[in-house]
């Protein structure tokens, strides 16, 4: 029996597609990323198997049982959005009564400690900084000791250092034998934590396989240079070494060469149109043609 | 209050682990109870226009018509009307809108994906009700006793009180079902439209006694006024239609079914 699983899941709001016939397991102990564009579906199928709603079509068990029964929901975990923080509570009073639902939750003051937030068990969520309303939503998520948890966005808008205390303590649950489903548009934040990456679109899931292997599909390079006719060229190419290889063998003039990565949106853009092989002819941006 | 439920979710249980059992429903309740009570208090102006609200109502419509103030049953019937439509008001507002409202919050999905089902929410908001309710009829009680001829012994004030929070229940699960229905824009004109005929009708403005039969006949079959004849007997001792009770129940009994189906139908926002 696996932590999560979702098979043939469709789920319409009117007449959009959220989720089209998706199908997913997550074993036990896994620490999966959920990777996508804003609007791909994947704060969607969380709510699925968080219980909020009901597929229309297809199953989604929860330690193999229906998520929508509050029993099944007691090995769960989540995150609010940050900015759903009951405003006028305290800190201390949100964890007190999100561990109240739980058969052992953890301490209040042990969890606060966890999570740096010792100092402000007095203080009104309203009154936290984004930091800090976001370390104690990732809190509230782990006080049930649960054998699931859903993050959603966990680090969203977190500087750097802030940034790496959440992963830490994410990893510290997932090392302890924890189940980790997390979504997120960063594939910096999916690269730090995930052993296995799902990337979902437009209610499809486009690809199921291990970090390593999505990194290779995604890790395209855009290429930038000023032709010797003084036009500034985009090329997106899968080896932007072997492209500037050919472009120097070729002795076409360039200047200002410049390369990075690919966004996440164009790396999309890529598994979408079902082309795990760029070159510069069929993602040429500018439509200048071909340089070889 | 303890936890009696015993499923310890300490350790790693086997993957073939049942499906776990929630805390009890009391546990919850009186959870969620402390958690919307905290909620409420904390915005004081809320607390505050129920408290004023029965209490500038008596100071504007009672006090100042001597008939009624000096007469000690037509003050204490007025005092009971007035305190019920309070009460009605406070509740379907509350309720109506403040579920509403509160749905559109983003932590009400979080709340809805604990492992509690939508009983001890329920419970939470009935009780949290009651507890505002009573703060709302405290000054009203008051000033029925300076300022009007109205007597009541401890044990029809007791009575009063208690009739008043039980009445108070299907328009809590009106509101409910209203709230859990309806966005907040949709849900205020609607609580209105139910609110003003019902208290009319139920005899809440004026004496029923003034009403011709067609409209006493209607009135009869309303829970405002079921409600009304049943805190009047508690606490003058005037004998309630015989209907009155079962009248009440009947529509408590179909405002819970309303509310539950509300809820069940409730998916959130469609997008979050």
């Amino acid at each position: 029996m696996s932590a999560v699983e979702v098979s043939g899941v469709t789920r319409r709001f009117g007449d959009v597609v959220a989720l089209d016939d998706v199908s997913l397991e997550v074993g036990h102990g896994e620490l999966v990323g959920l990777l996508g564009p804003n609007g791909a579906g994947k704060s969607t199928l969380l709510s699925l198997v968080s219980g909020q709603r009901r597929p229309d079509a297809g199953v989604v068990r929860l330690n193999g049982h229906d998520p929508r029964d509050a029993r099944s929901r007691t090995v769960l975990g989540l995150t609010p959005q940050e900015t759903g923080l009951p405003a006028t509570l305290r800190v201390r009073e949100v964890v007190d009564f999100v561990g109240g639902h739980y058969p052992d939750p953890v301490p209040t003051g042990d969890l606060l400690e966890q999570f740096g937030l010792a100092d402000l068990g007095k203080r009104q969520t309203g009154s936290l900084s984004g930091g800090q309303k976001r370390r104690l939503a990732v809190a509230l998520s782990l006080v049930g000791r649960p054998r699931v948890v859903l993050l959603d966005e966990p680090t969203t808008g977190l500087d750097v250092s802030g940034r790496g205390a959440l992963w830490d303590a994410i990893r510290e649950y997932h090392a302890g034998g924890g189940t980790v489903l997390l979504t997120s548009h960063y594939l910096e934040e999916v690269q730090a934590l995930a052993e296995r990456v799902v990337v979902i679109d437009r209610g499809i899931v486009l690809a199921d396989d291990s970090l390593e292997t999505i990194l290779g599909r995604v890790g395209a390079r855009r290429v930038q240079f000023t032709d010797a006719a003084g036009t500034r060229q985009e090329h997106l190419v899968a080896d932007s070494d072997e492209f500037v290889r050919d472009l120097v063998h070729t002795g076409t003039e360039f200047r200002d060469l410049e390369i990075r990565g690919a966004s996440l949106e164009e790396a999309f853009g890529q598994l979408v149109d079902g082309t795990n092989e760029v070159d510069a002819t069929n993602v040429d941006a500018t439509n200048e043609g071909a340089v070889r | 209050m303890s936890a009696t439920t015993s499923t310890t979710g300490a350790g790693a249980p086997g993957p073939d682990a049942p499906a776990g059992q929630t805390q009890s429903i009391w546990v919850l309740s009186w959870l969620h109870l402390k958690y919307q009570f905290l909620e409420t208090v904390r915005i004081p102006i809320a607390v505050l226009g129920n408290v004023l609200f029965p209490s500038l109502s008596m100071f504007f419509f009672v006090v100042p018509q001597e008939s009624v103030a000096g007469n000690p049953l037509y003050a204490t019937v007025a005092v009971a009307g007035l305190g019920l439509f309070a009460v009605c008001s406070a509740s379907l507002f509350t309720y109506g809108l403040g579920v509403a409202e509160d749905r559109q919050l983003p932590f009400y999905p979080f709340l809805r994906s604990l492992p509690a089902g939508p009983g001890p929410q329920m419970v939470a908001r009935v009780l949290n009700g009651g507890i505002f309710s009573l703060f709302g009829l405290l000054p009203l009680i008051l000033i029925g006793w300076l300022f009007t001829a109205a007597t009541l012994t401890a044990g029809q004030l007791l009575a009063g009180v208690g009739t008043i929070l039980a009445v108070s229940v299907p328009f809590v699960l009106l509101g409910m079902a209203i709230g859990y229905k309806l966005s907040a824009k949709a849900a205020l004109p609607v609580v209105q439209v139910i609110l003003f005929p019902l208290a009319f009708a139920g005899g809440l403005f004026l004496p029923p006694q003034m009403f011709p039969a067609w409209l006493d006949a209607i009135s009869k079959a309303t829970p405002t006024r079921a409600g009304r004849d049943l805190l009047v007997q508690a606490t003058t001792g005037l004998d309630a239609y015989a209907l009155a009770l079962p009248v009440l129940a009947g529509w408590t009994l179909l405002f819970a079914v309303l509310a539950v189906l509300s809820y069940r139908s409730d998916e959130g926002r469609r997008f979050r």
